[in-house]
């Protein structure tokens, strides 16, 4: 079992790491200061390739695979938490359902300019009324003649009104599943200009500041027939889908912060002397910088085994890596949390002062827990799968 | 590459130095190497040569002697009159291979930089550029078996590995030995007015070829904004300066040096000067020569920005600063009186060289 | 149209100096990378080729790892790439090298330009470009800030800088020019350039394949200049503290050293 990155994956890390170093980094806390989206840098991503990593190059993209991402994800995350969202949700949310569940024909359509950066993606499942419980989906979608009507709104959308092309699911009926009736939940791609497709509230977040969290309203939305992703009724499998490979993206934003921190704190602990010696001196500094160490090389193990089981399985539809996927995020995410508090308080009081980086890394950490499914959620795919 | 003819090392004798010239005025590195090729002539028991190419260029072989010239090579033509690297290492090309030198000394300038490897490379003999110091000895430097030791070598020091290693070069199998040496590295003597030299004009014939460029613009540099990442010097001010007033004995330091004011956080939060002169964490990192750290106490955060730099000189009330644990030179004093006290010393030093 | 790139892997002096905790210079922990100046030279060709569609061939002298760099430009856009590697190679000075490298072109049959940064950050000569194209018999323009090929008329204009100006020059191709890294910002590789770059064929050339190369212009034998000796210099710690000194003395102290370093 070989566990080094070969040539091209090593190549691909430091052509990320420059990239984030040179035109990710000097962004990264004006965009959290000002609450602004990286347009700027979302384009210099799109011209060298970066939005279509693992898509295939007939379709406009890279040919690389999800390893090759997940290494872009993570030297992003290590110096932005905002900007490695909005890939996150772009390629994991948007690009891979499309590839997975598209028709030739909504390929040929979306995912060459998405590929290239030239539109964004998003993803719109959360509602309301529906957050860990999913099915609790109100927003309707009815077939009339040759469009689809939709009506109701979406919540906590990431790339909301920056992006051009959503994935949103929605109920298209009901059903009976033994003896029950059950919502019958359908997947769309709508894009951005559509009549009745509105942007209500930004939200104004603890952290990814940067990162356009929006509210999406349907109002006698009309898309075309066409329109609609996989087949009817799949919706909320594909959502589960979509999801898993949209847990392995976050989990990689959470390994990031927790090793940029980290390599802060490191930096900080050599340079800063206290009682006439650097702290990194001090058995205690040594001690914690050791375990947090430790808890960033599981994370990344785990994050890098998830990525090769999603490479293993390319575009299939079927559901085969989410519990590697689960793990990866609870872990990575619970990771970043307890390493980015460490490194603040590793920092003493600079660790609270805005200038350093570490306070907003702390900030951003926290949502890796949340979204795209819980950390609960995380341990019940876990334990089901476990207990089966 | 035409065929290398034997030559014996004894033929070749005297020190030759390449007199650049610009729009007819001899650069002031011209007048260093004399100075320098003086000293390497001594040992050498020689004369020291100045080769001067150029259109018109008569008139300056008397500045030439002033300052140490004992005999001016002039190379007078129209081909010569702009800077081309063609029809100029055709003319010193061939006075090396007439007058045979044991050394030349070039400067390196965006001239010399071209110049001196064009023509080493076409007499067939070693180059070694940007030294920073030439002498007279032995090679090998120590008496080894069964090698030759050579005498009256010339020994080329220089550094490289980005600054960081010192190597002594020396030419033993080949003539002439050739060297570039950078501006403001060696000493020109006092010029001795009315002073003559020796003039030969030497005219080796210029036949336009297919590697004479053809100049379509000559473009003159308009002094650009500043940017404190390119400075050579930095004159770095902090909290200790005071206010936006007193900056100017700063700049006053700078502008004898030729160099640039920069700052710590604290002069850029007080509004005293600009933030893309902050030096530090949250500004820029700068690696000048020369970094002056006035007024600065020297937090990790402002040395983090400024430690790599060649020479660092700091200037502070407080002995406990921390910025003396990374200066070269500490002065424990009133910086209000130490500045200007220092400029007027540097412009006195300078005058007394011009 | 057919352009030569010489780039050359060295380690990161100007960036990443590291140091052994005894002071010393640790040269093997310091990242190899494509020196800076080549860089530019690569990236201006790799716009020619944005342009007119040339066949960019990047060569580099140098051990086997240095193929690291050939896969970076041709992960950049180069086309092809040549290791020019032999232990008989080793050793050389300018004038060694310049002939090497002069040698391995004369094996690529023709071309229009050939394009060198003007210096390495470990050398720091800036010599091998212009002695290439002495060997090569071609014209060389250095220190070029901005290039502009003709490609119907087979010249090139080239902006020359100088210390206080620049000239714009018009050379005939083939010629050699070298490179400034204020130039251009080079481009990043992407990552499909890397997926290819990895499986691309490296043509190499031992001293052996290097026909035109004469023993006596190769290696540490045939380097006229020879290393008398050698230092790493050692980081700096605190230096000379002056206190209880009054105001002239203290100015003293400083004029004095900068005129000792030759800066006044």
């Amino acid at each position: 079992m070989d566990f080094t990155l070969d040539k091209k994956h090593e190549m691909a890390r430091s052509l990320f790491r420059d990239f984030a170093q040179n035109e990710v980094k000097p962004l990264a806390q004006e965009i959290d200061e000002e609450e602004r989206f990286p347009r700027e840098t979302i384009e210099k991503m799109a011209k060298y390739g970066l939005m279509g990593i693992t898509v295939p190059r007939e379709y406009g993209g890279q040919g690389c695979d999800e390893l090759t991402y997940v290494l872009c994800m993570e030297e992003i995350a290590k110096v932005c938490g905002t900007t490695a969202v909005a890939l996150s949700a772009h390629t994991s949310l948007c690009i891979d359902p499309i590839m997975t569940f598209g028709t030739e024909a909504q390929k040929q359509k979306y995912i060459p300019k998405l590929a290239k950066g030239e539109w964004l993606g998003a993803f719109g499942l959360t509602e309301p009324g529906a957050g860990t419980d999913a099915q609790g989906q109100q927003t309707k979608a009815v077939l009339d003649g040759d469009e689809w009507v939709l009506n109701g709104s979406k919540c906590f959308i990431t790339n909301g009104k920056e992006a051009d092309v959503y994935i949103i699911i929605a109920v298209t009926g009901t059903v009976e599943k033994r003896g029950r009736k059950q919502k019958e939940i359908s997947a769309f791609i709508v894009e951005k200009g559509t009549p009745g497709f509105t942007f209500g509230t930004k939200e104004k977040k603890m952290g990814i500041r940067g990162s356009a969290t929006y509210e999406l309203i349907f109002q006698d939305c009309r898309i075309p027939k066409d329109n609609i992703l996989g087949a009817k009724g799949k919706g909320f499998g594909i959502a589960m889908h979509t999801l898993d490979g949209g847990r392995i993206g976050i989990a990689t934003q959470a390994l990031g912060l927790a090793e940029g921190a980290l390599d802060l704190t490191v930096a900080y602990t050599k340079e800063r002397k206290q009682f006439g010696r650097s702290i990194a001196q001090f058995q205690n500094t040594q001690f914690q910088l050791a375990n947090l160490k430790t808890e960033c090389d599981a994370a990344q193990l785990l994050v890098y085994k998830a990525a090769c089981a999603k490479d293993a399985a390319g575009f299939s539809p079927a559901s085969t890596y989410s519990v590697e996927a689960a793990e990866a995020k609870l872990f990575a995410a619970e990771t970043a949390m307890d390493v980015t508090t460490k490194c603040v308080q590793l920092h003493g009081g600079y660790g609270y002062i805005r200038e350093y980086d570490v306070e907003r890394m702390m900030r951003d950490a926290k949502i890796t827990e949340i979204y795209e499914g819980t950390a609960e959620v995380m341990r019940m795919v876990i334990s089901a799968n476990l207990l089966k | 590459m035409k065929a290398v003819k034997k030559m014996s090392l004894e033929d070749y004798k005297g020190v030759f130095i390449y007199a650049q010239q610009v729009d007819n005025h001899i650069d002031n590195i011209a007048f260093e190497l004399l100075g320098k090729a003086k000293d390497l002539a001594k040992p050498l028991n020689t004369q020291v040569t100045a080769v001067l190419l150029g259109y018109q260029v008569g008139n300056l072989t008397d500045e030439l002697a002033e300052y140490g010239a004992d005999r001016v090579i002039v190379v007078d033509d129209p081909e010569l009159k702009e800077y081309r690297t063609e029809p100029y290492a055709h003319a010193l090309a061939s006075v090396i291979e007439k007058y045979k030198p044991e050394i030349v000394l070039v400067g390196a300038t965006a001239i010399g930089r071209d110049l001196g490897p064009t023509v080493s490379a076409r007499v067939h003999t070693g180059l070694t550029a940007d030294c920073t110091s030439l002498d007279i000895g032995d090679f090998p430097l120590q008496p080894k078996p069964n090698q030759e030791q050579k005498h009256n070598q010339l020994l080329m020091t220089r550094p490289a590995f980005g600054g960081n290693t010192i190597a002594t070069i020396a030419c033993p199998d080949n003539r002439p030995q050739m060297s570039t040496v950078r501006p403001g590295v060696m000493q020109k003597i006092t010029p001795v007015k009315g002073a003559k030299a020796e003039v030969i004009e030497y005219n080796p014939g210029f036949t336009p070829n297919d590697r004479y460029v053809t100049i379509e613009k000559v473009v003159k540099k308009v002094t650009e904004t500043v940017d404190i990442q390119k400075a050579k010097i930095l004159v770095s001010g902090g909290r200790g300066v005071g206010s936006a007033e007193n900056f100017k004995i700063l700049k006053d330091l700078a502008d004898v040096l030729g160099g640039e004011v920069s700052s710590s956080r604290a002069a850029v939060d007080n509004g005293w000067v600009p933030k893309d002169l902050q030096v530090g964490q949250t500004g820029k990192t700068v690696r000048p020569q020369i970094y002056f750290a006035i007024g600065i106490s020297g937090a990790i955060q402002h040395v983090a920005g400024m430690e790599d730099s060649d020479l660092i000189i700091a200037i502070n009330k407080d002995e406990s600063a921390p910025i003396f644990d990374v200066a070269d030179i500490g002065i424990v004093g009133d910086l209000n009186k130490i500045v200007p006290k220092l400029t007027a010393d540097i412009k006195a030093e300078l005058a007394k060289k011009a | 149209m057919k352009i030569i790139v010489c780039i050359k892997q060295v380690p990161d002096t100007a960036g990443g100096v590291k140091f052994k905790p005894d002071g010393t210079l640790d040269r093997a922990a310091m990242l190899a990378i494509m020196n800076p100046d080549d860089k530019a030279g690569l990236e201006a060709a790799l716009r020619i080729k944005d342009e007119t569609g040339a066949e960019v061939t990047v060569l580099t002298m140098g051990l086997p790892k240095a193929t690291d760099v050939l896969r970076e430009a041709i992960a950049m856009g180069a086309d092809k790439g040549v290791l020019l590697t032999d232990r008989r190679l080793g050793g050389a000075d300018t004038w060694a090298t310049s002939s090497t490298i002069a040698a391995g072109i004369r094996k690529l049959g023709d071309y229009d330009l050939i394009i060198t940064g003007r210096q390495a950050i470990d050398g720091d000569t800036a010599q091998v470009g212009p002695q290439i194209a002495e060997h090569l018999g071609i014209p060389v323009i250095s220190y070029a800030q901005a290039i502009k090929v003709n490609e119907a008329e087979k010249t090139v204009e080239v902006e020359r800088q100088f210390d206080d100006r620049y000239h714009v020059l018009k050379a005939k191709m083939p010629c050699l020019i070298t490179a400034l890294s204020e130039l251009n910002t080079p481009r990043y590789m992407t990552p499909a350039g890397i997926w290819d770059a990895v499986d691309a064929e490296i043509t190499t050339y031992n001293r052996d394949d290097l026909t035109t190369l004469k023993d006596e212009d190769c290696g540490l034998a045939g380097s006229p200049t020879k290393i008398a000796k050698a230092s790493d210099k050692v980081r700096k710690g605190a230096g000379t503290l002056f206190k209880d000194i009054d105001a002239d003395a203290g100015a003293a102290v400083i004029c004095e050293e900068l005129a000792k370093k030759h800066y006044i």
